[in-house]
């Protein structure tokens, strides 16, 4: 859960609360600081309030509680336009009555910039996002990807230290994706800019990100760094949240320091790293990572739990073989295996005994 | 293409003939059938608009009364020099008497009177005595039917009058137009009226700047409007929306007559006025029967025709322009004027063109509150159809009318953009 907010952040959330109509909060108590240069994404399911947010960043919306800091100065009755934030909207807002030069021209004129240097800055952004060639074009002369970058040019153009981005490649396909996620974080990491980066897509989050916090029903779930989330989820929604999971539930029947014993629903007990179980006879959810449990008996390592299983479905992916199985009265569980000559094809109907590190394996809240 | 080599020859359809010709035959039926679809309303258009706007272009310089009337004269007048200073020969007042004899016998003097009265008052009365004697014309039995006829109304020894004859005796005339542009045939050709007479020119340029304020009154109080209709929550803008198209459901008499009552000297502005102490009694302000009056009741009755095509426009602009402007760096103003009302423009050029078209040609209101100082063109073709019965005179003035909208058309179209218009 949200930790106690240190001071020394660049943008600093302080017990900020959000609502729209006075009767539900939007944004439950966010505490979150993030340092310069960081890149930080927000992930979460659709209406979580990660937008709301950025908003009440951008100062389009005004905290209905709390504080936010930037650079150590409160911005809340700052107006936008004096915020210095760049930002990349969702569906890019270029001006559609301006060409492309113009575009990245408004916030430069607005600064009462001189021309030879307005000129030498929209050059300098254009190439850098690879537009070069398309400053006379209108927006709409252009593809996806292009107004892409372009919006993006146009936000680091008067740079700025920190730019907001809300959903920015939702647009486009997977491929160009791919391509842009990759641009925005070697831009961002170049310039040494802060950027908070909203998304829906957990890949994208973990593969663009230093620091990930995860939204739910208004509140940060957890704030780590991608690997730290993926492996170490620290409730249940996040380990649901994030790729994909294995869980069995059960009752805690012992816990001693960091392991605990979990009596599974159909009698079964097993190891297991207590998270956030605090107490025997508490319900709780164990997750394993699929990728993380093993069949091969040779492989088991020493220590491992083991357990029946009885394969109800294998899938052939290519590079993976995704196996659906019965464990303990749960028809979902799935095991992910790598496409090695070494490997067995299992068959559906074959009775197998499945194991995995008690590390591995976290109660969590159910 | 065409050039088929002995391989490819033309492609032929599943039936054998050529591609190109099953597909214009499919093609053609289907034309076929949406023409039946539009076909009724083709044809009302047809009746309702286009032949009535020919017809009233071809009165605008229709003329064949005078020859019908008076064929031998207009035949015998044809090679009389009028600037000779001498009267026509004593062939034309022969062929006059002939033709007076029998237009008087058919009752249709009068109306060559009147037509001729139009260019030359008086000429009428002139027709009109003579005709009353002309049944009785024994048009062998006089030596000199110039004598004779100067004898019965001297007017008949006027040159200018028979200079009227001659220069509105072919069947097509500009007489009208130069009429309504207050012009006439003088000694030399086309000439001014006198100052006094010039009525037409100034009631035009009066329409057309009256017309402009009107539409300039309108984008000012409609841009608001329509700015917060389209950013109200749906249920609030719904209610507006009904209050705007209110006037709609009203009838044009009823708010016209409605200013009036506000706007009289002892009317409800007039008495607040007096009330609070900003105007003397005895000094009640002037607010109705004149332009001012006129410009206030148009500007009221227009005003949906300039919201309504701005609202579309101004809904269609999400709110993440401004945003992003601001995010930019621009204050509300900049943001406001420098993103947000350039994509305005198509709705503020459809509003206005169809706010100025209409105000051009209005009349009912004009009448009604315009007094003599505030009434428009359009009210001077009423007059001219259903009072003094010019027809002639009320087509030119509409056929100019006409023009002078093309020509703004298509200096709009010059300088913003037909297809910058967008009515939604
Ligand atoms: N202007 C508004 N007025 C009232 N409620 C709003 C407004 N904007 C958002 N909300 C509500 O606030 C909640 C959070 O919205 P928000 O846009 O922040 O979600 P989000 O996390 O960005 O979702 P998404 O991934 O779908 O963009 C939603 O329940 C939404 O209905
Ligand atoms: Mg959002």
């Amino acid at each position: 859960m949200a930790e106690a907010v240190t001071d020394d952040g660049f943008v600093v959330f302080d017990r900020v609360q959000k609502s729209y109509d006075g009767e539900t909060l939007v944004v439950k108590d966010l505490n979150l600081s993030i340092a310069k240069g960081e890149f930080l994404t927000m992930l979460g399911p659709s209406g979580s309030g990660k937008t709301t947010c950025l908003m009440m960043l951008a100062g389009f919306e005004t905290a209905t509680h709390g504080d936010i800091r930037l650079g150590g100065q409160p911005i809340n009755n700052i107006p936008p336009h004096k915020r210095g934030i760049g930002m990349v909207f969702q569906n890019y807002a270029l001006f559609p009555h301006m060409t492309i030069a113009e575009n990245l021209a408004f916030p430069l004129e607005v600064r009462k910039m001189g021309k030879s240097e307005r000129e030498e800055k929209i050059k300098r952004a254009l190439d850098m996002v690879e537009m070069g060639a398309f400053g006379g074009r209108r927006p709409s002369q252009l593809s996806g990807g292009q107004q892409q970058r372009v919006a993006l040019a146009r936000a680091l153009v008067f740079e700025p230290e920190l730019v907001l981005m809300d959903e920015p490649l939702g647009a486009l396909d997977k491929q160009l994706r791919e391509k842009m996620q990759f641009e925005i974080t070697d831009l961002a990491h170049n310039l040494g800019i802060t950027t908070v980066y909203v998304t829906h897509d957990q890949t994208e989050a973990l593969t663009m990100s230093d620091n990930v916090a995860v939204f739910d029903d208004g509140r940060i779930q957890q704030l780590a760094p991608p690997d730290l989330l993926y492996e170490k989820p620290e409730n249940s929604f996040v380990a649901q949240f994030i790729g994909e999971n294995n869980t069995l539930e059960g009752v805690v029947t012992e816990i001693s320091g960091d392991t605990c014993v979990v009596r599974l629903d159909d009698g079964e007990e097993l190891d297991a790293t207590p998270i956030n179980v605090s107490k025997v006879g508490e319900r709780t959810k164990v997750s394993i990572r699929p990728e993380r449990v093993e069949y091969n008996k040779e492989r088991l390592q020493e220590g491992a739990h083991t357990l029946k299983a009885e394969v109800l479905e294998f899938i052939y992916m290519g590079d993976i073989f995704r196996t659906r199985l019965r464990v303990a009265g749960n028809d979902e569980f799935i095991i992910k295996t790598r496409n090695a000559p070494d490997v067995e094809r299992l068959k559906p109907g074959q009775q197998i005994e499945i194991g995995w590190l008690p590390q591995d394996c976290r109660a969590l809240d159910a | 293409m065409s050039d088929t080599t002995d391989t490819g020859g033309p492609v032929l359809a599943a039936d054998g003939t050529p591609l190109k010709r099953s597909l214009a035959r499919a093609l053609r039926r289907q034309k076929m059938r949406a023409l039946l679809l539009i076909a009724p309303l083709l044809l009302f258009i047809l009746i309702s608009f286009i032949l009535p706007v020919a017809d009233m272009l071809y009165r605008s310089v229709k003329n064949g009364i005078v020859a019908e009337t008076l064929p031998r004269t207009v035949v015998a007048i044809a090679d009389w020099d009028a600037d000779s200073g001498e009267l026509p020969s004593e062939a034309v007042y022969a062929a006059m008497a002939a033709d007076l004899k029998e237009a008087a016998a058919a009752k249709t003097h009068t109306k060559v009177g009147t037509r001729l009265n139009y260019e030359n008052p008086g000429i009428s009365s002139l027709f009109r005595k003579t005709g009353r004697k002309a049944k009785k014309f024994d048009i062998e039995g006089v030596a000199s039917w110039k004598d004779e006829l100067i004898d019965i109304n001297k007017d008949w020894g006027d040159i200018d009058n028979w200079r009227t004859i001659q220069t509105y005796s072919p069947r097509v005339t500009s007489g009208y137009f130069l009429n309504a542009v207050d012009m006439r045939v003088g000694t030399d050709g086309a000439e001014l009226r006198p100052e006094a007479e010039r009525i037409y020119m100034n009631l035009l340029g009066r329409t057309l700047w009256m017309s402009l304020a009107i539409t300039v009154c309108c984008i000012l109080l409609a841009y608001p409007v329509a700015w917060i209709l389209a950013n109200l929550p749906m249920r609030q803008a719904n209610i507006l929306m009904i209050l705007v198209l209110l006037p709609f459901w009203t009838s044009l008499l009823v708010r016209t007559s409605a200013w009036k009552i506000l706007l009289q000297q002892q009317g409800v502005i007039n008495d607040i006025l007096v009330w609070v102490g900003l105007v003397d009694d005895s000094a009640r302000l002037v607010i109705i029967n004149n332009q001012f009056g006129t410009i206030v009741a148009m500007t009221h009755i227009l005003l949906p025709f300039m919201i309504l095509p701005m609202y579309s426009v101004m809904q269609t602009i999400p709110p993440s322009y401004l945003r992003a402007a601001k995010s930019l760096g621009a204050t509300d103003w900049t943001a406001f004027w420098r993103v947000y009302f350039p994509q305005t423009v198509p709705g503020i050029g459809a509003g206005s063109i169809l706010v100025f078209i209409l105000a051009i040609g209005y009349y009912i209101t004009p009448a009604l509150v315009g007094g003599t100082k505030g009434t428009f063109i359009s009210n001077q073709i009423a007059f001219h159809i259903s009072s003094s019965l010019n027809w002639g005179l009320a087509s030119a003035l509409g056929a100019i009318l006409l023009a002078v909208v093309l020509v703004l058309y298509w200096a709009y179209d010059k300088i913003v953009g037909i297809d910058n218009v967008k009515l939604g």
